[in-house]
This record gives structure tokens, sequence and C-alpha cells, in this order.
């Protein structure tokens, strides 16, 4: 009976709960519902988070074996609160200046995380295309929410279009492998696998599986939507979608390739070293022309998710280590500079091009010396926790022998360090003085929580990796 | 057990003609209605397999609603279909090599493929009927799953609310509470209007 008790599921069975509940407040509290809505979702999440970090939940298996909550999934979760906790709190005072004050966008963030921890728990595939499905959903709509604008209507659509697309290709490479194998539970697939080492309809099912996920993460082949994506929603959803489904994504990705698909790992180490190479190589290069911070940070988060794959072309128990540190600095930082970028208007509007920023330094030396200190642990510089990120990985890549992606990823992030360094330049040396609003209370919090771990990570580093490691154990 | 063989190969015959059709056919009116043809042969199929829940769940979903949407938007969206097909000469040399190169792998995946030719033609092995043993398990083995795509479905049901609704705050609303308590001397008023000078 163990796997059908439904005990490890409670967390997400509160937030899915939850979310119908302030659905219902939002509907029936005529003033200020999406104030409500949005204190009282971050209220539910940070209770989630707190009760998922003190073990109260039972680990284990639920529904019949279509879930696990171990310390992997859990670790992710908490990345996943956090972001959303971030991002539902910098939403607010940017919503307002657009004139979209809809209590329906919290909800919709909150059943979007319900289906990334589904995906981060998924232990068959079809939790696992459930669960893709149910986080993809609600961007879509989060994408095309700002409805009179054009571009946030072809962003939705694009997303939506390109998205199905994505999902049509890894529910045939689902079908194949469950034709195959016979079984949807990863393990048994594993097993299956351990003995038929060379089952050709489960490799074609494997590559099919590979491209849907990598879609989903916007990796090198399949970035092109990204950009544009990107520019065209809502600031405040952009930066949702580059933390937090990311965050989901990649640890599906992980887990499913290497609790599934172990003795594979010839076959899609070759796929995933490609596509790490093509992103991060990407990443560097085409942000260099870009003028829309928005733009160019959908490059820069191609880049940092090609870096991100070196950890799972290892395949070692340090390689997903180093993923998963990799992951968490990655989400404060991207959390931060959104929070940056957002915080700093002009004239009534939000800045969107890199040029706007100049003379930030007179005007506000604080906010000026965070950002920089975010673009500069985005490019990866010494003592910024950007740096030990790319620290651990490199040395994962280099541990299991992969001395050309490591050297590739060197030069990338060497030719990727261009275009954070123009943005400080511009911040700090160029003329023309805007004149920038004052910050909000709520933003300057945000802003400064994410900054202290990623200025001050190098005092005590093994705060994080020990517990990404304890994370990485429970996966092998 | 000749007849039954007989009508799967009619039946297949079928889909697999129609399924063609659907995208050789140059009157996309005429490519939905083929694709009606081939979902009502694949209920066929399911029948013959003895899921009958299946066949007419694929009959009543797919033709009953989604194919006739699919006709609603071809015929009242006015889609030049002719535009659309520009590209396609230039796309083919591409479009064709990976297609080439998907089905070369398909036959592959084929050739590692052992058939067996002892299937049962009957799926299920116990007495109940064929809703019934569906919701036997739907309920119980599989009620996440069941549960997760109603979440899906909440979800597609707000989404489609928060993109088409238009609150208009100038709109002028009918209040029955306020039309009913209403005092007929305090909302009605005699004016003596003076000829030539308005109120």
């Amino acid at each position: 009976m163990t796997g059908l008790f439904y005990l490890p599921a409670l967390p997400e069975l509160f937030i899915a709960l939850g979310a119908m509940v302030l659905l219902m407040v939002g509907v029936f509290k005529k003033e200020r519902s999406y104030e409500t809505v949005s204190f009282l979702s971050v209220l539910l999440l940070t209770s989630v988070l707190v009760i998922i970090n003190l073990d109260y939940i039972p680990l284990g298996y639920a529904f019949n074996f279509s879930f696990l909550s171990d310390d992997f999934s859990n670790y992710t979760k908490s990345l996943i609160l956090l972001a959303s906790i971030g991002i539902i709190i910098i939403s607010s005072g940017y919503l307002k200046s657009i004139g979209i004050v809809k209590f329906e966008y919290p909800v919709l963030i909150l059943l979007s995380v319900v289906g990334m921890m589904v995906m981060v728990s998924s232990n068959d595939i079809v939790s696992l295309y459930l669960g893709l499905e149910l986080q993809s959903l609600p961007l879509y709509v989060l994408a095309s929410i700002r409805r009179e604008s054009k571009k946030s209507t072809e962003a939705g659509l694009k997303y939506f279009v390109l998205g199905a697309l994505s999902s049509c290709m890894l529910l045939y490479g689902l079908s194949l492998i469950y034709g195959f194998s016979g079984s949807i539970i990863y393990s048994d697939i594993a097993n299956f696998l351990s003995e038929n080492n060379s089952n050709k309809g489960i490799l074609f099912g494997l590559a099919f599986l590979t491209a849907g996920l990598a879609f989903k993460i916007s990796v090198v082949p399949f970035h092109m939507w990204a950009p544009d994506v990107y520019e065209g929603s809502p600031t405040t959803i952009t930066a949702f979608l580059a933390s937090a489904p990311k965050v989901a994504a990649v640890t599906l990705f992980t887990k499913v390739m290497v609790s599934c698909f172990p003795s594979l790992i010839d076959q899609w180490q070759l796929m995933i070293i490609f596509i790490s190479i093509a992103s991060m190589l990407l990443g560097s290069f085409a942000a260099i022309g870009q003028n829309n911070i928005k733009r160019l940070l959908a490059y820069s988060s191609i880049g940092h998710m090609g870096f991100i794959l070196i950890g799972l072309a290892t395949g070692t128990l340090s390689g997903v280590t180093g993923l998963l540190i990799y992951l968490t600095i990655y989400i404060f930082m991207v959390v931060g500079t959104f929070s940056c970028v957002l915080a700093l208007r002009t004239n009534d509007v939000n800045i969107e091009n890199i040029s706007d920023l100049s003379g930030l330094s007179k005007v506000n030396p604080v906010i000026a010396f965070i950002l920089s200190m975010f673009l500069f642990s985005l490019a990866g510089i010494p003592p910024l926790a950007g740096f030990f990120a790319k620290f651990y990985i490199f040395l994962s890549a280099i541990e299991s022998g992969l001395y050309t992606l490591a050297i590739i990823g060197v030069l990338a992030s060497v030719v990727g360090a261009f275009y954070y360094l123009r943005i400080i330049k511009i911040i700090y040396f160029d003329e023309n003085i805007n004149i920038f609003e004052p910050i909000s209370k709520r933003m300057k919090l945000i802003i400064y929580v994410t900054a202290i771990p990623v200025i001050l990570f190098f005092i005590r580093p093994s705060l994080l990796t020990d517990l990404a490691e304890k994370a990485a154990l429970s996966l092998f | 057990m000749l007849i039954t063989n007989l009508f799967f190969y009619i039946f297949s015959i079928i889909t697999i003609a129609s399924a063609c059709m659907v995208i050789a056919g140059k009157n996309p009116v005429h490519s939905v209605l083929f694709l009606i043809l081939c979902f009502f042969n694949a209920a066929g199929i399911f029948l013959i397999l003895g899921a009958e829940f299946l066949a007419l769940i694929l009959v009543i979903v797919y033709v009953g609603a989604v194919a006739v949407l699919f006709l609603f938007v071809v015929m009242m969206l006015d889609v030049d279909f002719t535009r659309l097909r520009a590209g396609f000469l230039a796309y083919l040399p591409i479009g064709g090599l990976i297609g080439f190169v998907m089905f070369v792998e398909l036959v592959m995946v084929l050739g590692t493929w052992k058939l067996d030719f002892n299937l049962p033609t009957n799926v299920l092995t116990n007495e109940l009927s064929n809703t019934r043993a569906l919701g036997n398990i739907i309920y119980t083995e599989y009620i996440y799953f069941f549960q997760l795509s109603g979440l899906i479905l909440l979800v597609a049901m707000i989404g489609a609310i928060v993109l088409t609704i238009n609150h208009k705050q100038t709109a002028k609303r009918q209040n029955i509470f306020n039309q009913v308590i209403r005092d007929p001397k305090e909302s009605v008023k005699n004016i003596n209007v003076k000829p030539g000078q308005g109120i």
C-alpha cells in the first residue's frame, strides 16, 4: 500500500487547493482583490517552502509510484518556490503601471508552480507530461496577458504554438518509449534497458524526448522562440519565464536522463554535449548586438542553460551537484537583475533599452553598484557567486574527461563577459544622465535579498554546496 | 475471424487513404471532411478491438466537437491558403530530407520489432464492461493523472476568461434591487416648462 499513500504529495495538494480557494477569494472580493490574492499567495508559497524544509512531510512514493519526493526534488522545489515568491512580490508595482491588476495573475503563477512541482517529483512518463503541460499552460496565458499590446499577444501566441509543437514531439517520443519498454515508470524502463541495451525504438523515442525537453529550456537548436517571447511578455513574466520554469525543466531533464536512461549514457551524452556547446556559443555571440535588455537577457539565459547542461553531460554525481549549485545561483542572479531592471523607471515608463541606463551611477549609486555586481556575477568574475557556479561545473567536466566541453565553455564565458561589461560601462561612464524615479520598498527588499548571497557567496560556499551534494546523492 | 480481419483491413485502408487526403487536398473544407472520415474508421478499429467506450468517445469528442470546430474555423475565417502554400517548393528539399531520414529511422525501428501474431483479440479479460473497467482504475490507481488533467482544464478555463472578458467600468448595468426600491415620488418630477426656454 505504500504506493497509494498520498502524504508525500501534500505540498502540491496544498498549493493546488490554495490556488482554487484564492480564485474564489478573488471572484467574491470586489475591492483590492489583486492585493489580497497576491499577499495570500506569497503567504501560501512561503508556508509550503517552510513545510518542505522542516522535514514534516514524509519522503517517498505516492499515488501508485507516479510520484516520488526525495532530497533532490525537495531541493529544486525550494528553488522554484523562492523564485515564484520573489516574482509575485516584484510584480505588483509593474502591473499597476501597465494597467493590469488582475487577481488571476498570482493564481495562474500558483497553478504553474503546481505543474513545476509535479514535474520535479514525477516518477513516470505520464506525470512528466501532465506536469509539463500544467506548467506551460498558465505561462502561455501570462505571456499574452497584456491584451491591448500587440507584442504581448504575439509573444503569447508564438509561445503557445511552439510549445504545443514541442509537446507533440515529447509525446511522440514518450509513446515510443512506452511501446517498446512496456512500462511508464522510470525504474522499470531503466531495468528493461539494462537487459536490452540497443533497442532502436527507445533510442528513437529518447531523441524526441530530448528535443521536447530542450525546447522547454530553450537551448540551441530549439531556442528561436525565446528572444521574441521574452521581449513581448510583460517584464515580470519574462523574469518568471527565465527563472522557475527553467529550474523545473532542467531538473526534469536530469532526472529522466539519470534515473530512466542510465545505461544509454553514451547515446544521450553526445546529444547533450552538442546542445550545450551550441547554446554557450550562441548565448555569447548573439547577445553582443542586442540593445533591448529583455532580449539580451534572453540570449544570456540561453547561454547559461548551455553551461548548466555541461553538468548533465557528465552524468556523474559531481556534475549533477554542480548543476544544482549553478541553478541556485542562476535563480538569485536572474531574479535580482530583473528586479533592478523593473525598479528603474524614467518618465513613468520602465526602461527597455540598454542606453536608458546611462547616468544611473550618479542618480542612484547603490542600485548601480548592485546591478553591476549582478552583471559581473552573470559574466562569471571572481569572487562573485557566478564565478563559483561556473567553477564547479567546469571542474566536474574536467573530472569526467570532457576537456573540449570545458575549454569551449571557458572561451564562451570570456566572449559573454563583453556584453555584460558593456552595460556596466554605460552605467558608469556614459555622459547622458537620465532622471530615475525613486524605488519602492518592496523592490529594494527583493534586490537586497538577492544581492547579499550573490556578493557574499565566497565567504562560506559550503553552506550551499553541502545541500546541493546531499540533494544530488539521492538521485544516484 | 475472417470477417473481423476483412473489416480490419477495410477500416485501416480507408483510415490511411483519408489521412493522406487530409494533407493532399487543395480545399481545406475537404481536408476537414476527410479528417472526420479518418476518425470514423479509427473508431471502427477500436470497435473490432472491443473497446467500445474509446470508439464512441472518439466519435463524440473528435467528430462531434473538434472536427466541427475546425470546420467552423476554416469556413468562417477567410484564410488565404494559396498564400500559405507559397513557400512550399522552397522548403521542399530540406523538409523532404528530414522526412526521408525519419522514414529510414522508423524502418530501422520496425526492423527490431518482434511481431507477435497471437495478439489477444479482446483486450479485456474479465466480464466487466468497458466503461466500468476504465472507471475502476481511473478513480483508484490513476487518480493522480485524472486530477492533474482536471487542473489543466481549470487553467484552460481561467486562461480563456482572463484573455477574453472585458469589464468596462463605464458600462451601465441593471440593478434590480435599486429598481424595485425606488420611490416614484423621488424619481419622477413634474416640471412646468415654459415655451421656448427649455429645462
